[in-house]
């Protein structure tokens, strides 16, 4: 298990060094640079010389394998360097946004999870029939629903029937929970019903299979009451590739937010990186992709590392 | 169905400007003024901004040299100047400056502290940035005979100086920050406005509260101000229309207005101004065939203005046929006299006839080509979907492509387009700032034609040195005929500034710049 | 001849052999009602033409922002252009970017797994590896990366870029599954056989692994065909996507039709089912295809 444990954490680092490198040529492909928009994209006639300057400033003269090098010597000792647009350090961007951004995605989780687990089972156990359709035509609709619409169809909703709509500026749930929750609801639903139509068909083809394997069979045929086989066979050993959606999910969903963070306004990672991503911000872009990267990669490892506690062949394969 | 949301309820008057009567009402003190700003500024430092998302939430807390008078645009008023004189032969400024001026931290302001601004403006140190130095090229020094009096000696005549001292970019520091640290500005906010530096949450608002040693007696009204930023359009409006924020300062589109009066109905003031802003056609002259002024003419006649002006004012925020200069300003073109400019005449077959001629001595024959534009919804898409409409319509297929600011303004500068869309958009309608676009490519920064027209150049010269308005505005008809007939870079449509306030913001006063009246000084709230 | 009398007749009983097409519809009858809205978007794609009631892209200055009504059945938007020609034109943007990029996708996907799962050892080991990179990106933020990288390419109205941007997040995934499924095949003794005959690598790719591994590549095409035409919808949104004035679905959505929303909710409305039906349509008809083919395949 040690051996495997080191191995797949090897095996991290040249993912990440890949991820690296791609972000970092891709943004410097990019046509455009931060300094021709910050000082031209509202008019004003700002001459040559103050934009050669302004990029000496920042440092995109140097070569670019300088610019690897330095980005790449500030990893390693866990600095990000600072926001080109804001001169902020990077992480201080970030950290301002994080908490939102989490939020919203623990609340999509809870509502998908709350959502998924009993649909899924429902269908599962009424396969073929009427209830089982139902579920699968709402899972469906989940996943072809675009977020931002229903977003934008909620939004509508609340503003012409209540005149009212989520408040504007974030306040962490510890600090005024009525503010923050009214404010985050709406895009945790918004993004939770396709999070939860992937979990439901998750969790309804495994309960399917897994009411087919023979220990299930034998379990019944020893007349075991339903209700228990689902409950004590059934369900513990559908848990874990359900549990692994949810977590892989959520690892995208970060990244998900995107679009729904620009519908209801959050200030958030997603609208952060949007907003990076078109004003060329590199250190910006390139720390929020290493970011999302790395949590991905993570919730894989782990992922993996359980399959792999739980099913010993995995470790010598 | 327009009709039904067409007329808003109050329409405050709008080209004239009248003086505004609404002040009747005795200023209440107090309150927090919340209002939407669509972007966020980079960083603080005035000298270095261009935008209208750094004015609106910054520039409350500083004063300027000169501003405009909030009421009468363009009329010059004192900010912390008390008065002035120009000497005879234009080229000596005496301020007399404002007595028991403060700055936030306390410290007295002074002729030293305009002096160290102004000389930071013109000739940046130790890595400050300045990005208007141009605007004070003819300076050649500047005294401080005592520490009320500050003395702007110049090089050459130049008809905008003053314009130029109300630029609202020139915030005072104040000198011994700058002594100590030329970038200070950069993070720090310490001026003498109405209202110090409460705090900035990145990504989400700004906030500033009342400055008790403001030194105009019993201002400001408000006790603070909160600028949200919302970047998305729909969520800036909703938030208005809920009342999340009393206003927007920049502009709203008629949709929006029609939508926030509908809902609101007497809740909202509407103010409406031309706007100092237009959408421009600009060719790359270097390519072929737009190295050849009939075809470009050809493009600029076959556009319907009016019928444009009309239909898409109904859509967008352009309402205003106008030439080289905003229509409606002193020095423009009146109606009449812009009909004798090509492409402004108000006979359309006729236009398109010669334009289908030009084109065919040109020797151009099923003219296409790729339409670059700027992929802001507005108003720089319905503008540019009714231009490809208007070419089609003397057979001239051109393909929209719209990138993303940053590539659109690379391709631009870069020549790496045939014909696009490119903006004009200035604080104020000083002709030194807006026909920079037209001079040639060798004098402007901004000129992304690649031409050089010498007599352009000398028609922009002889305007700006000219003291008597008169003569001024006699060379500048000169200028645009031929700038309208070269057509190396033709006006479209210009812009119409639509502001919907709730009715608790008084003392607000509308002017055609999102960039002007923002200090907030004597806005207040009645509630 | 008494025996004969007494052994009954044998009737065999015959099953009916029912069209594939019948057969399908009648076990996965969810799965059918998808074909049906698929062909009919495929209709209304290919024959935009003949099938819409309008131009498209011709602006009707007199007619803008009109609610739906006889002349037009879902209103017109802000340039008077009739909503509902514009969702005809643009199932034609929708399907031709679902299907052009789901074809580049698991095209390329699909090769690089066979390759991958064929050759083993470092070959397999490096491409999983980059595989492994691309994954880790979230889908639209490659996507956004890419379309900001390449710009924009337009070939009659259609951005070839976009495609390209909406294709590459999808090859790794076709890429995995491919993999496994070939991997299995590679153990098995015929293609040892091959090999021992001396068959070329590309022989033995070709046309010994690749038939095997049709039916998840199948599956996963439909399933990618969904996820283009909301990714597409997305970016377009986001500004990132196609280009006024194309019709397009997402672009509805975008830029200044939301400042419309309370005039004219047609406008809003309209496009969001368009897409959402055609999402669900090839959803519906993927699982389909998916428990009718192969049941043990997941995505």
């Amino acid at each position: 298990m040690l051996r495997y444990t080191i191995n797949r954490i090897l095996l991290m680092i040249p993912t990440l060094l890949g991820v690296a490198v791609l972000v970092f040529v891709l943004l410097r492909l990019m046509p455009g640079d931060i300094v021709e928009l910050r000082f031209l994209m509202d008019g004003g006639q700002v001459s040559p010389e103050v934009l050669a300057q302004e990029r000496t400033r920042l440092g995109l003269d140097k070569p670019l394998w300088q610019q690897f090098v330095d980005w790449m010597s500030g990893l390693m000792v866990g600095d990000f360097g600072v926001s080109m647009w804001t001169g902020r350090p990077v992480w201080d961007e970030i950290a301002s946004r994080l908490e939102l951004s989490m939020q919203v995605a623990i609340m999509a989780t809870i509502l998908a999870t709350l959502i998924a687990i009993p649909l899924g089972t429902l269908a599962a156990l009424f396969k073929d029939r009427w209830v089982d359709r139902f579920i699968q035509v709402f899972a469906i609709a989940g996943l072809a629903v675009p977020s931002f619409w229903l977003g934008m169809l909620m939004i509508m909703f609340l503003l012409v029937n209540f005149n009212w709509i989520p408040p504007l500026t974030f306040k962490p749930i510890y600090v005024d929970p009525w503010h923050n929750l009214s404010q985050l609801i709406w895009p945790a639903l918004a993004v939770g019903y396709r999070y939860s139509a992937v979990a439901t068909r998750m969790t309804r083809s495994t309960i399917i299979e897994v009411l087919q394997e023979d220990y299930i069979r034998t379990a019944r045929a020893k007349g075991v009451f339903e209700r228990l086989v689902v409950r004590r066979h059934a369900m513990r050993n559908a848990m874990l590739p359900v549990v692994t959606v949810i977590g892989l999910e959520f690892a995208f969903l970060i990244g998900g937010l995107v679009v729904t963070e620009q519908v209801f306004n959050l200030n958030g990672i997603g609208k952060l990186f949007v907003e990076t991503v078109t004003r060329a911000d590199y250190t910006m872009v390139q720390a929020l992709v290493m970011l999302v990267a790395t949590f991905f990669i993570l919730v894989n490892f782990l992922v993996d590392l359980l399959y792999a506690a739980l099913d010993p062949r995995i470790r010598y394969r | 169905m327009m009709r039904k949301f067409g007329l808003p309820v109050v329409l405050v008057a709008a080209f004239a400007l009248l003086p505004a009567t609404a002040d009747a009402q005795t200023p209440k003190k107090g309150g927090e003024l919340r209002f939407a700003v669509s972007a966020e500024p980079p960083d603080y430092d005035c000298h270095a901004a261009t935008s209208f998302a750094f004015v609106h939430p910054v520039r409350p807390h500083y004063n300027t040299l000169l501003k405009f008078d909030p009421a009468n645009y363009p009329k010059v008023v004192g900010d912390l100047a008390q008065s002035w004189e120009q000497s005879k032969d234009g080229l000596t400024y005496t301020f007399k400056l404002k007595q028991n001026v403060k700055f936030h931290d306390g410290s007295p302001f002074s002729s030293a502290d305009v002096k160290a601004t102004y000389e930071r403006i013109r000739n940046p140190q130790n890595g400050a940035r300045s990005i208007r130095k141009a605007a004070y090229a003819d300076i050649a020094s500047i005294e401080t005979p005592d520490a009320s009096t500050v003395v702007f000696k110049l090089k050459a005549k130049n008809a905008s100086m003053l314009t130029n001292f109300a630029s609202p970019w020139d915030c005072i520091y104040s000198a011994a920050k700058l002594k100590e640290d030329q970038k200070f500005p950069e993070r720090n906010v310490m001026g003498t406005g109405p209202f110090k530096f409460v705090e900035h949450a990145a990504g989400s608002h700004w906030v500033g509260e009342r400055f008790a040693d403001y030194h105009v007696k019993d201002r400001p009204y408000l006790d603070r101000y909160r600028a949200i930023f919302i970047t998305n359009t729909a969520a800036r409006v909703n938030a208005l229309q809920a009342g999340e924020v009393l206003s927007e300062f920049r502009g709203h589109s008629p949709a929006d207005r029609d939508k926030l009066v509908s809902a609101l109905g007497n809740k909202i003031e509407v103010h409406e101004s031309p706007w100092i802003c237009s959408l421009v056609v600009t060719f790359n002259t270097e390519k072929k065939p737009f190295d050849d002024a009939r075809v470009r003419r050809a493009l600029s006649l076959a556009i319907d203005r009016y019928q444009g002006a009309e239909a898409l004012s109904k859509i967008a925020l352009v309402r205003h046929v106008g030439g080289v200069l905003r229509p409606g300003y002193e020095l423009a073109a009146s109606p009449a006299e812009l009909l004798k400019y090509p492409g402004f005449g108000k006979d359309i077959n006729a236009a398109r006839a010669e334009a289908k001629k030009l084109l065919a001595e040109a020797g151009v024959k099923d003219l296409s080509f790729k339409f670059l534009n700027r992929n802001v919804p507005m108003p720089y898409t319905p503008v540019g979907v009714f231009l490809i409409d208007q070419w089609r319509q003397i057979g001239v297929t051109a393909e929209h492509d719209q990138p993303e600011t940053k590539a659109y303004i690379a391709n631009l500068r870069g020549g790496n387009y045939e014909v696009g869309l490119d903006f004009n958009c200035d604080a104020v309608d000083d002709p030194n700032l807006q026909l920079a676009k037209y001079i040639s490519a060798d004098r402007s920064p901004i000129n992304y034609g690649r031409y050089n027209d010498r007599k352009l150049d000398e028609l922009y010269d002889a305007q700006k040195g000219e003291l008597d308005p008169a003569k001024r505005k006699q060379i500048l008809r000169q200028f645009g005929q031929h700038a309208l007939t070269e057509a190396y870079t033709f006006p479209t449509i210009w812009w119409h500034r639509i502001i919907v306030n709730w009715k608790q913001i008084k003392g607000w006063h509308m002017s055609p710049s999102h960039y002007l009246n923002q200090d907030l000084q004597d806005v207040w709230l009645d509630q | 001849m008494a025996i004969a009398d007494t052994t009954p007749k044998i009737t065999y009983k015959v099953p009916k052999r029912r069209h594939p097409l019948v057969q399908f519809a009648v076990t996965q009858p969810l799965g059918a009602a998808g074909l049906v809205v698929i062909i009919a978007l495929f209709i209304a794609g290919i024959f935009s033409e003949s099938v819409s009631p309008y131009d498209p892209l011709v602006l009707d200055y007199s007619a803008m922002l009109a609610p739906p009504t006889w002349e037009h059945w879902m209103g017109t938007d802000a340039f008077g252009r009739d909503v509902l020609s514009r969702i005809i034109y643009g199932a034609r943007t929708a399907l031709a970017v679902g299907f052009l990029s789901s074809l580049l996708g698991s095209g390329i996907g699909a090769v690089i797994g066979v390759v991958s799962a064929y050759f083993g050892g470092r070959i397999d080991m490096a491409i999983q590896r980059f595989m492994d990179v691309l994954l880790s990106f979230p889908i639209i933020v490659l996507a956004l990366a890419v379309v900001a990288v390449l710009g924009k390419w337009p070939v009659g109205g259609l951005d070839l870029n976009l495609i390209i941007a909406i294709a590459i997040p999808m090859i790794p995934k076709v890429a995995r599954v491919v993999r496994s499924s070939a991997l299995a095949i590679r153990e098995m003794p015929y293609i040892d056989a091959a090999r021992a005959a001396g068959y070329s690598h590309s022989r033995i790719i070709f046309r010994h692994i690749a038939p095997n591994v049709v039916a998840p590549f199948l599956i996963m095409f439909t399933a990618f065909i969904a996820q283009a035409i909301l990714l597409e919808a997305s970016l377009s949104f986001l500004g990132l996507g196609v280009t006024e004035p194309t019709a397009a679905w997402g672009l509805m959505l975008s830029g200044t039709s939301q400042e419309f929303y309370q005039q004219a909710p047609w406008m809003i409305i309209f496009p969001g089912l368009a897409i959402s039906l055609a999402v669900f349509a090839f959803n519906l008809f993927g699982d389909s295809l998916r428990d009718w083919l192969d049941p043990k395949i997941k995505l």
